[in-house]
């Protein structure tokens, strides 16, 4: 049994074992939720040491029967990439966690079926990224839906329901839509190699480009609506609105992207020819969303909905470094979506703890929390510098990769997607001035700082934040050889000598 | 012509129709002779007895194959086994639910509202004939798939129908609509059988042949009238159609599933369907196969049509019978395309198809059973708000049922849409893979919202509860929802037993 599926079961176990507990042993509940999810970072921090950097092919493979008569089976592995996103979602687990110990009481239901719902969610979560066979990605591609759906829907705040539901029809459509694809791939596989759907069989099909082109927007829709990708982005600030703000990491941080790991890992793999056709396209989107992802966010006056449209440009700036098609522009798309993934989880945070602090998340409400709450106030202060990529913390090494990636091959769009950067200027500067600089305003005078539980919860992410943005090499490291190989297999080269990025 | 030649008659293959015959009988005789009030165990304890035996039966001959079991009227291979088999099985599922005796009326003469009526409820009257009709609708169930000849496939077809009709009409609660509906369903029906034979008279008109395997003979040789041929399968097709509820036969569908009983409702929109395909499947399949130019786009664009409507206007119901019409709709539309691909794999895919979504539906309209007040059923899906403050349990079931429905993975429901989707794709029905995955998308609409309803709206103390269900009941739910989900996460033996047996003899 392969490592990766220890780390999808353990966080089964102890959803099982929350499940047998008694009524009204919250605590206990919560304890076990957070033991949990530490043993299975502890596990993948044991993924990331024991992983050889310098094989780019799959590592950790298993691969057994499951339903042969169409030739799909479990089949994991990881290269790189997928390493660095399961590292990246198993270390916000605990995290969110412990950072929204109490936001369950508020919820539909009791507190025990949220940190059920959460750990089989994590087991999704590794299972997306660790699966090679295409049609198991999909079952969790799919399935990863439920638990998140009944996440925002139960325990969620406002319009919770309406923006479960959105949040699941979008996804539910992309879905349906990449299904197609896949049972095109899946009859187009069993007339050229077999019926399969094993991801490096499929790649090697040979299909007419109409039908190619066909295949991959299946595909592709479902990971832009994922992502999200401008114009498909109109349920996430609902979701991340409605969400707790546990939930809402999961999701930006985690659930998003698979959208941009799934373009990487299928749009790019299994469709080259396609990918080529609907690159310029792809980066209109990208740069569209990064702009007006960017502009949304200076226009939002709540905080959490604020954060939500950052991401929207963020997950621009991704997309374009995937599709700008150089191994610089992949190593810092992936670097990115790690970066992001913890960037946007103390914005979300604090912007959480603020919110309850205060009783609303409208950002004219707050004020001078500086002098107040100074802890809360450098945490997002520092959380808002990586989100605009300052020099120094981890999300400028991503970014600058991106930009430098994308340039040497599309000049246009680097030079376009640059004001991106001063616009996250604005939109981190001006709720960071309103909020917590000048004089604090009524209201908000005595609002407690962080307590221990919260620094605890928030100390590894800004940690995290700091130090990759000094050392972004041990990532790197591990990210390059698959950025490279996925970059050589779709037959380009790097069209400059490479900057490199250690 | 000679004097009358007896048929040789194969009893061992015929041998699960002719029980379930005899079981109906001896259940009208019951009806005539025992005391009242000890009719209905008798009858429930007969019924069960009989479909078990014919289930025996139907294993006893798994995986012979029979041209001629009747005189050439009959035919027995692979396919007949499994659809017979998945038929039986919804029966016995369906039994159970027929047994909770609050659904149907005292006395089915009685003019609704009757001081008549009043009696009899309060005397505790039930009607206990329904088992013995519901066992003479199974018979013809049963022999729909296998029959081989156009006067047999008519003779099924109204055997299955008639007490289908008449089930119906006995509701106890609103009484009114229910007899309406059973007067619709049979006007309708009668519509549909006549355009059936309609059909099967032009169709010996173009082949000279009364029986599949004549029609074959002749759409192969190329010596029927191609004209007669293509009049025969579009009336033929008609009165099939009509029994699936495929668009535009479709309208009846709604009223009949919301004025029948609803044990009624289950076992119709379940096993009429399993019938209905399979005989579809051996007619298209085994007749008319070499004559695919001229049926295969007609059922493209109903397959695509019905699909749709289904699934968009099951989006304006308000009523949960009715949305779950619709949803049965929705499905023809999805099981359509199994019969368009023409293939071993949408033979497979069909069958998987059937078997899986009758025992969802069953489970659905069990639970519908279930919610009720003072009245009687409450189907107004508004009132079912809430549903999983009152009872998590139920409405985690439904729920269930509901993302089976709506082909979610880790679901048989998505099992079932990708194997008949990826037959129809690699039979060349790009349109219909199309169609499908978007209707899918918006039929996972209004599953949703009432998923919505029974978990994050809050009830409204309206005297709607969840009554406690009987044993029978109760199995009936936990069989569907562990066979959701259990062929959902593995459904490689069932796919095995299917493939091992699912093909037709010619």
């Amino acid at each position: 049994m392969s490592f990766l599926t220890v780390m999808e079961l353990l966080p089964l176990l102890g959803a099982a074992l929350i499940a047998t507990t008694g009524k009204g042993k919250d605590e206990l509940v919560k304890k076990m939720a957070l033991a949990t999810t530490l043993v299975v970072a502890i596990a993948g921090v044991l993924l990331t040491l024991s992983f050889d950097r310098n094989n780019a092919g799959l590592q950790f493979v298993e691969k057994r029967e499951w339903i042969p008569a169409f030739g799909i089976n479990y089949a994991v592995g990881i290269d790189g990439i997928a390493l660095v996103l399961i590292l990246m979602s198993v270390i916000l687990a605990p995290v969110v966690v412990l950072a929204g110990w109490n936001e369950a009481q508020g919820g539909r239901w009791s507190v025990k079926t949220f940190y059920v719902l959460i750990l089989v969610l994590e087991t999704m979560m590794i299972g997306v990224f660790a699966a090679t066979d295409v049609f198991l990605f999909y079952v969790f591609f799919e399935a990863m839906l439920v638990p998140v759906y009944f996440l925002i829907g139960g325990y969620g705040t406002g319009k919770r329901s309406q923006a479960a539901v959105k949040f699941l029809l979008y996804s539910l459509l992309g879905g349906l839509l990449m299904l197609a694809s896949i049972i095109g791939l899946y009859v187009i596989a069993g007339s050229q190699v077999g019926r399969t759907f094993d991801i490096g069989a499929l790649s090697t099909l040979q299909i007419s480009s109409s039908t190619q082109n066909w295949l991959f927007l299946g595909f592709f829709i479902a990971f832009a609506i994922k992502a999200p990708l401008w114009p498909f982005h109109t349920w996430l600030p609902d979701a991340a609105d409605s969400a707790t703000p546990g939930t809402s990491v999961l999701l930006l941080g985690v659930l998003d992207k698979v959208g941009t790991f799934g373009m990487i890992r299928y749009c790019l793999t299994l469709f080259p020819e396609a990918t080529k056709t609907f690159t310029p396209v792809i980066l209109v989107l990208a740069v569209i969303s990064i702009i007006y992802g960017a502009f949304l966010a200076i226009g939002q006056k709540d905080i959490k909905r604020l954060i939500a449209f950052t991401s929207i440009s963020h997950f621009g700036f991704i997309t374009l470094g995937i599709f700008a098609m150089t191994s610089q522009g992949h190593s810092g798309a992936t670097l990115y979506m790690f970066n992001h993934g913890f960037s946007t989880a103390a914005l979300f945070l604090v912007a959480g703890w603020m919110a309850a602090r205060r009783g609303s998340s409208t950002i004219s409400d707050f004020g001078g929390l500086q002098r107040v709450t100074p802890v809360m106030a450098w945490t997002f202060f520092i959380a808002g510098m990586s989100s605009l990529a300052l020099p120094g913390l981890s999300s400028f090494v991503s970014e600058f990769l991106v930009l430098v990636g994308t340039y040497t091959r599309y000049p246009v769009a680097a030079i376009i997607a640059t004001f991106g950067i001063v616009l996250a200027a604005l939109y981190i500067l001006i709720p960071v001035q309103k909020a917590l600089h000048g004089p604090t305003t009524s209201g908000n005078e005595n609002l407690p700082d962080l307590n221990l539980r919260e620094k605890i919860a928030i100390a590894p992410v800004i940690a995290l934040i700091v130090a990759l943005g000094f050392f972004p090499s041990p990532l790197l490291n591990i990210i390059n050889p698959a950025a490279q190989a996925t970059i050589s297999a779709l037959g380009f080269s790097d069209p400059t000598p490479t900057v490199g990025g250690k | 012509m000679g004097g009358f030649i007896a048929p040789v008659l194969n009893y061992s293959i015929l041998a699960p129709i002719i029980l379930v015959l005899a079981g109906a009988l001896v259940g009208v005789l019951i009806e005539a002779f025992a005391a009242r009030e000890k009719r209905a165990s008798l009858q429930l304890g007969i019924t069960l007895i009989t479909l078990a035996a014919a289930t025996v039966a139907v294993f006893s001959i798994k995986g012979k194959e029979v041209a001629d079991a009747a005189g050439g009227s009959v035919t027995y291979d692979g396919a007949g086994f499994l659809i017979q088999l998945v038929i039986l099985l919804i029966a016995i599922v369906a039994t159970l639910l027929l047994a909770d005796e609050k659904n149907f009326t005292a006395v089915a003469s009685a003019l609704p509202g009757s001081k008549e009526e009043i009696e009899a409820s309060a005397a505790g009257l039930r009607v206990t004939e329904v088992y013995p009709l519901f066992l003479f609708s199974v018979s013809g169930m049963l022999l729909f798939p296998v029959s081989s000849d156009l006067i047999t496939l008519f003779v099924a077809l109204e055997m299955l129908s008639l007490p289908l009709y008449l089930m119906t009409g006995l509701s106890r609660r609103r009484r009114l609509m229910s007899q309406e509906a059973a007067l619709k369903y049979f006007l309708l029906g009668a519509f549909a059988s006549a355009f059936f034979l309609f059909g099967a008279a032009f169709l010996y008109g173009s082949s000279a042949s009364i029986t599949l395997g004549g029609i074959r003979q002749a759409v192969v040789g190329g010596t029927g009238n191609n004209v007669f041929l293509l009049i025969g399968i579009v009336f033929l097709s008609a009165g099939l159609l009509f029994k699936v509820g495929a668009v535009p036969f479709h309208a009846w569908t709604p009223d009949v599933y919301q004025g029948a009983p609803t044990p009624i409702t289950a076992f119709m929109a379940a096993a009429t369907k399993i019938a209905a395909f399979g005989a579809m499947l051996r007619i298209f399949y085994v007749s008319l196969a070499n004559a695919e130019w001229s049926w295969r786009p007609i059922i493209m664009v109903i397959a695509i049509a019905t699909m749709a409507l289904g699934s968009f206007v099951a989006i304006a119901q308000r009523d949960v019978k009715r949305m779950l019409a619709y949803s049965s709709i929705a499905h023809a539309g999805f099981l359509l395309s199994g019969v368009y691909a023409l293939s071993g794999t949408g033979l497979s895919a069909t069958i998987f198809y059937l078997a899986t979504y009758g025992l969802t539906t069953v489970g659905a309209f069990a639970i519908v059973t279930l919610i009720r007040d003072a009245n009687g059923e409450v189907t107004d899906l508004n009132r079912w708000a809430g549903l999983a403050k009152r009872s998590p349990l139920v409405a985690t079931l439904f729920a269930t049922y509901l993302l089976g429905f709506a082909g979610i993975p880790l679901t048989a429901g998505f099992i079932g849409k990708f194997s008949i989707f990826s037959a129809a794709y690699e039979a060349g029905g790009k349109a219909i893979v199309i169609a499908g995955v978007l209707s899918s998308a918006v039929a996972a609409f209004f599953y949703i919202r009432v998923i919505v309803l029974m978990f994050f709206k809050d009830a409204v103390e309206d005297g709607t509860t969840v009554v406690i269900p009987t044993a029978l009941t109760r199995s009936v739910v936990l069989i569907s929802g562990v066979a959701t989900i259990l062929f959902g996460v593995l459904p490689q033996p069932l796919i095995n037993f299917i493939n091992t047996y699912a093909s037709f003899i010619r």
